[in-house]
């Protein structure tokens, strides 16, 4: 089993229309471990991450989780099977008290309300929402939102977790706070795969960075190979700018 | 034990009101709002909690009324199994336009069409029907014997009514406590994050649909014993759709006891505007909209929160109100 890839996408296209935002993309993430998907904007991240999920179905290409062939199943019977995601624009069910948002995570293993309600106020707990569990879900602050997303997320009780930009809007130091969260997460086994910008969090966290550009993957490697990768630059900062950049360097 | 404590309460208050009056006059007027805060029950269980505004609740109504009369005087089956057709009857065309909607995805305004289609269609069709009574209607014979579900007294049509107005309650609340609740608010609330969280969001709307429909179906086959007639402008009138909304909208939409409060402030509301019109025709429906207008535009979360906060803010000292 060491040798399956927790989920692996295979030669993945989609169309949207006349746009071709993923070309052909293929990658592995594997079990136990946090593996970033970066790349500029537009390079259609999201959408693998809802390809993945089941909210998309891929023109082509397969999506393969444990070693299944999980191409085109709806997103909760993915859930089921243990991927959980986060949406890069937050979701929350705004008339519901921070309690109530994470219990609807929670009933998918746990069909008792006491051991569902048991299971959020833990999770609660995990993510630093404990002290704001009854108050509604629209007055929280972005970091309590993305918290908020998290624990949701969380509490689906998932083999692999989807994290998409959990960070983007956070200050400094909410960051500081978070990232050693996700780090917890993945040491107790839970396996994840993160769109990523603040490269510092990156850096950090992942031990394997995928980059995509123009729906296609451009390079991957350790955080600090991509970083270097001259393909990386050029796609993030233009045509050229590689070699201007290494001619300042010299 | 708690979160059903406050429902016994108020049955068992509303069962003495026989007891107190033996005006027909008022017991009418209870039979009927009881039987409009059941129908509007109904559609607070699809549209309050699960989000999905039905303008067609009529078309369960009437399937309702139907079933339980014409099942009776064609084909000369009990009044108490053919109430029990009824309902089953009503859950089964809810589940048939539930399946065809929500497979078909879909929401807001496109769905609110849909079934306010689905109502005229059977409207149509009911008020052509040889099987219906076509125009003329359907007319089930006085035959005043409990076996026959007809009764002498108002009082015992009114603690039927409100038995099923309880059970309508504990189902709501049931549903609240529950895993399936949680999943049915949560698609109000988003979709899109409802399934990542695992929901399967077609399979939950369509049970909603149901229990919905077999609330209201069984309000409208109680209707037919009550009035011993039907056809198809009472049973799939768009009055029914109307009223099974604005009486949960009215009352507070998503809770328990809102339809409850709705029917009977819309329908006192109703009576008390007629009285007051006297020979002005039309007046009283002038008032009635007015504060109509006046209770949405001022308390759109309705009746039964607002009266829940002033208590609040008159039980708790002042500045703690609103918080916790």
């Amino acid at each position: 089993m060491a040798d399956v890839p927790l989920v692996a996408v295979d030669n993945v296209s989609r169309r949207f229309g006349g746009l071709l935002a993923i070309k052909g993309v293929s990658f592995a993430a594997p079990a136990g471990r946090i593996t970033a998907l970066i790349g500029p904007n537009g390079a259609g991240k999201t959408t693998l991450f809802a390809i993945i999920a089941g909210f998309l179905k891929p023109s082509a290409g397969r999506v393969r989780y444990c070693g299944e062939d999980v191409t085109g199943e709806p997103p909760h019977r993915l859930a089921r099977r243990g991927i959980a995601r986060t949406f890069q624009i937050v979701q929350p069910f705004a008339g519901l008290s921070v309690r109530d948002n994470i219990l609807v995570g929670a009933f998918l293993r746990h069909r008792s309300r006491a051991a569902a309600h048991a299971a959020a106020e833990s999770v609660a707990h995990e993510v630093g929402l404990a002290g704001v569990v009854d108050r509604p879900a629209d007055t929280l602050t972005v970091a309590g939102r993305k918290r908020l997303e998290l624990a949701r997320a969380l509490a689906t009780e998932p083999k692999l977790l989807l994290l998409d930009e959990v960070l983007a809007g956070l200050n400094p130091s909410e960051i500081r706070d978070i990232v050693p969260m996700i780090r917890g997460l993945c040491d107790r086994g839970i396996s994840i795969l993160m769109i990523e910008h603040v490269m510092q969090a990156v850096m950090r966290l992942s031990e394997h960075v995928f980059v995509l550009a123009e729906g296609s993957i451009i390079a991957e490697g350790t955080p600090a190979q991509v970083a270097a990768d001259t393909k990386v630059i050029e796609a993030y900062l233009g045509h050229g700018a590689a070699s201007k950049l290494g001619a300042t360097h010299a | 034990m708690k979160d059903f404590g406050s429902i016994v309460a108020v049955v068992l208050l509303l069962a003495a009101v026989p007891l107190v009056t033996h005006s027909n006059v008022v017991l009418n007027f209870m039979v009927v709002a009881l039987m409009t805060a059941l129908f509007g029950q109904g559609w607070n269980i699809l549209g309050g909690y699960g989000g999905q505004y039905s303008f067609g609740h009529a078309a369960f109504f009437g399937t309702g009324a139907y079933v339980t009369a014409v099942l009776q005087v064609r084909y000369g089956i009990n009044a108490w199994f053919a109430f029990g057709f009824g309902i089953a009857g009503g859950a089964l065309v809810g589940a048939v336009i539930g399946a065809l909607t929500f497979r078909s995805g879909l929401r807001g305004s496109h769905f609110a069409l849909v079934t306010l289609a689905f109502a005229e269609v059977l409207r149509i069709v009911a008020s052509v029907a040889p099987m219906t009574g076509a125009g003329v209607g359907t007319l089930i014979k006085l035959d005043l014997r409990p076996i026959a579900f007809q009764f002498q007294s108002r009082a015992v049509f009114y603690w039927i009514v409100l038995l099923l107005v309880a059970v309508a309650l504990l189902t709501t609340r049931l549903i609240e406590r529950s895993r399936f609740g949680a999943w049915l608010v949560a698609v109000r609330e988003n979709e899109d994050a409802a399934k990542a969280l695992g929901v399967d969001v077609a399979a939950v709307k369509l049970g909603a649909m149901v229990i919905s429909a077999t609330i209201t179906a069984a309000a409208g086959c109680f209707y037919v014993q009550y009035f011993l007639f039907v056809d198809s402008a009472i049973a799939y009138g768009t009055w029914i759709s109307i009223e099974a909304l604005l009486t949960p909208i009215i009352g507070g939409v998503g809770t328990v006891f809102g339809p409850l409060v709705g029917a009977l402030v819309t329908k006192g509301l109703g009576e008390t505007a007629q009285a007051l019109a006297g020979d002005a025709p039309g007046l009283d429906l002038v008032a009635y909209g007015v504060v109509l207008v006046l209770v949405i535009a001022f308390l759109p979360r309705g009746l039964s929160r607002a009266g829940e906060r002033l208590l609040r803010s008159r039980v708790l000292p002042r500045g703690e109100a609103g918080h916790g």
